[in-house]
């Protein structure tokens, strides 16, 4: 890993309840200085909460939060060397722009050309020089954001916390803003600790990603980690589109799974071990029946832009498959799956519960995603 | 989902809803005209002719002499000295009541509007009970050795009487921005490296101005123009604007200068107002005076 091993937080056997229910239920995390650190899950999965323990807004039921290896469960937010940017940016309404970034330097007794000099590096490095007189009522979301985050960055915080900072910008502002963000963070080498439910910015921003869900860590580790190596069919399902398939492992790559054998790279699993196989929609050939691993009904047909989505039915278990090549709704095809398409993960509590797409429809997905944006914690 | 189920369902402006909506209105326009327009071109009128209805300014002439001006600074002071305290009182209890969990909060206003449920004679006279020479308070004091003091007919009686009666109308305005003010914003100012009571000076105070600036509106006006208390609980010995309004209609029979006393208070209401609300001008919503 290229960054500092010095270890800033830890996160050691938090455990938070709120009105008798737990949010988090023993978390442990550890936070690399430098490192961005993204916290993805769905609505209520304790990412938010593990976000205000860290920032002194919370104090956890019980477990430790190290700081340089010192505790600091009941150090106040106004003690600890960290900063946030909230999700609806919380700005002061009361005043302008460059008094909302000078907020946190005039605190500290700064004030005069000095001062000035800091605003205007800041407003710079946000890409919004001339804004200092502007009233925040007359900026745009995307504005409000860069001023939410210049307001945080000037304190030269070691550790900044992004509480969805994304989550109420348009599709297009989103991605500048990304990438906006991450060469902030690059350039300024302070730790990001970011929180999300955008699997995609995820994915795209993170040096490491931690996936939650029922107030536990599911996995920890790298975007490629976390896409290619799923550890379960909750993470398989969440981060990407995946065909989640009852197996059995046979022997040491090789596994059986919709009634056929299959070569996979996988190994270390017990004979005849039942297990989840994840394959992932883009990693599927469509080929002609008599070349198909396996074969199956096309029923149903959607176009993407630079693929088409097809659901097929293979002996009642509907697959979804990303392919550029057009194919007939109702048509009978053949599938071509490699051996390192195949991943294949131990059973867990969320086997069965994922990765068959009878039910998929654009418009049920569209639904939930606005309902995770609306409801966060 | 509620997201997108709320603007499926936001109607579409027809133009049968707009005609409604024009419609809707008149009722208050009728009412505005009749009970409030039309009586302040009376006033205005009656301030400008004498008794056989003939032009003058003699009535306004007559408000800017020693006697009403007396008057005129006494009301201001004692209506200033109550509003500051409704303030003092006011805005702590304000800030205390917005922090409370919701089901307190509710108690809370309740317990703060029950006082208006009941009726401002009976309220002011329940004070002279409390406040008589011979009173409960004075009782309570004799048995400890103290006093009896003079409670009644004094100034302090009168802002009192103004406090007790117009502290709801305080505290309402204020309750009603700081319940709205986002915890974020708190939590924010904390981030930031603000200490508990740099928070409330640097973000509470500030963002909870409008609601001050209704509520001391909302206090110093009927403060200023009140009659009753001043004369139950000063004993007449603090002739107020509003007395002298009252005797100009009931003893002195004269309305014109009674009109005149009003249109000159209601002026120089006005002109306050407009600076008041220079104070909250950009600061978003949240008072009651638009």
């Amino acid at each position: 890993m290229e960054h500092g091993a010095e270890k800033i937080i830890v996160l050691q056997n938090i455990v938070k309840s709120f009105d008798g229910e737990q949010i988090l239920k023993s978390i442990n995390l550890e936070i690399r200085d430098k490192e961005f650190v993204t916290l993805l899950g769905p609505s209520g999965c304790g990412k938010t909460t593990t976000l205000r323990i860290i920032g002194g807004f919370e104090t956890p039921d019980s477990g430790h939060v190290f700081f340089d290896g010192k505790i600091v469960n009941d150090v106040p937010p106004y003690k600890r060397p960290v900063n946030t940017v909230f999700q609806k940016y919380a700005l002061f309404q009361h005043l302008n722009v460059f008094e909302n970034i000078a907020f946190g330097p005039r605190l500290r007794g700064e004030k005069g050309a000095a001062l000035t000099a800091k605003v205007h590096e800041m407003l710079e490095i946000v890409n919004l020089k001339g804004f200092e007189k502007r009233s925040i009522s007359t900026l745009s979301g995307g504005q409000q954001q860069r001023v939410a985050i210049a307001r945080a960055l000037i304190n030269h915080p070691r550790v900044l916390l992004l509480d969805e900072p994304l989550g109420a910008l348009d599709l297009k502002l989103r991605k500048d803003m990304q990438i906006e963000l991450k060469n902030i963070q690059q350039r300024t080498g302070i730790t990001f600790v970011y929180v999300t439910h955008d699997q995609e910015e995820a994915l795209s921003m993170s040096d490491t990603v931690v996936v939650m869900d029922n107030g536990e860590i599911q996995q920890i580790g790298t975007p490629q980690d976390i896409y290619n190596e799923p550890t379960n069919a909750f993470v398989a399902d969440f981060i990407g589109e995946s065909n989640i398939l009852d197996g059995q492992m046979l022997d040491d790559y090789y596994v059986a799974f919709s009634g056929k054998r299959f070569r996979c790279l996988d190994a270390g699993f017990a004979k005849n071990e039942p297990v989840d196989v994840v394959v992932r929609p883009e990693d599927v050939d469509v080929v002609s029946l008599e070349r198909g691993m396996l074969t199956g009904v096309v029923s149903s047909v959607t176009f993407k832009g630079v693929h088409y989505e097809i659901i097929v039915d293979i002996g009642g278990f509907k697959w979804m498959i990303q392919t550029t090549d057009y194919v007939e709704n109702g048509a009978a095809i053949g599938l071509y799956i490699e051996p390192d398409a195949i991943h294949v993960m131990k059973k867990s509590e969320f086997s069965g519960k994922f990765g068959d797409y009878s039910s998929f429809s654009d418009e049920m997905d569209h639904l939930s995603d606005v309902e995770e944006t609306e409801e966060e914690e | 989902m509620t997201g997108a189920r709320r603007q499926r369902k936001e109607p579409k402006k027809s133009v049968a809803v707009s005609l409604l909506s024009r419609f809707a209105a008149a009722p208050h326009v009728v009412w505005s005209v009749l009970f409030i327009l039309i009586p302040l071109v009376f006033v205005a009128y009656y301030s400008f002719t004498d008794r056989d209805f003939h032009f003058t300014f003699e009535n306004i002439a007559a408000f800017f002499t020693p006697k009403y001006l007396q008057i005129l600074w006494r009301s201001v002071k004692l209506a200033l000295i109550a509003t500051a305290v409704c303030l003092l009182i006011g805005y702590p209890a304000a800030y205390y009541i917005a922090r409370a969990d919701a089901k307190r909060q509710k108690i809370l206003i309740m317990l703060i509007m029950l006082p208006m449920w009941m009726n401002f004679l009976i309220r002011t006279y329940a004070w002279m009970v409390i406040l008589q020479d011979t009173g409960i308070l004075n009782s309570a004091l004799g048995t400890v050795g103290i006093g009896p003091l003079k409670l009644m007919y004094t100034e302090g009686a009168v802002v009192l009487g103004m406090v007790y009666d117009y502290l709801p109308y305080m505290i309402m305005p204020i309750y009603s921005v700081m319940v709205k003010l986002d915890p974020r914003l708190v939590e924010a100012a904390y981030d930031l490296g603000c200490t508990p009571v740099q928070v409330i000076r640097k973000v509470v105070i500030p963002q909870s101005i409008p609601g001050v600036v209704s509520g001391v509106m909302m206090v110093f006006v009927p403060s200023i123009s009140t009659f009753y208390i001043s004369q139950k609980l000063g004993g007449g010995n603090f002739y107020l604007i509003g007395d002298a309004i009252e005797t100009q209609v009931y003893t002195a029979n004269n309305l014109h200068m009674a009109a005149a006393i009003s249109l000159v208070l209601m002026i120089i209401l006005l002109a306050g107002m407009f600076v008041m609300n220079r104070f909250s001008d950009d600061s978003a919503g949240g008072g009651l005076i638009p």
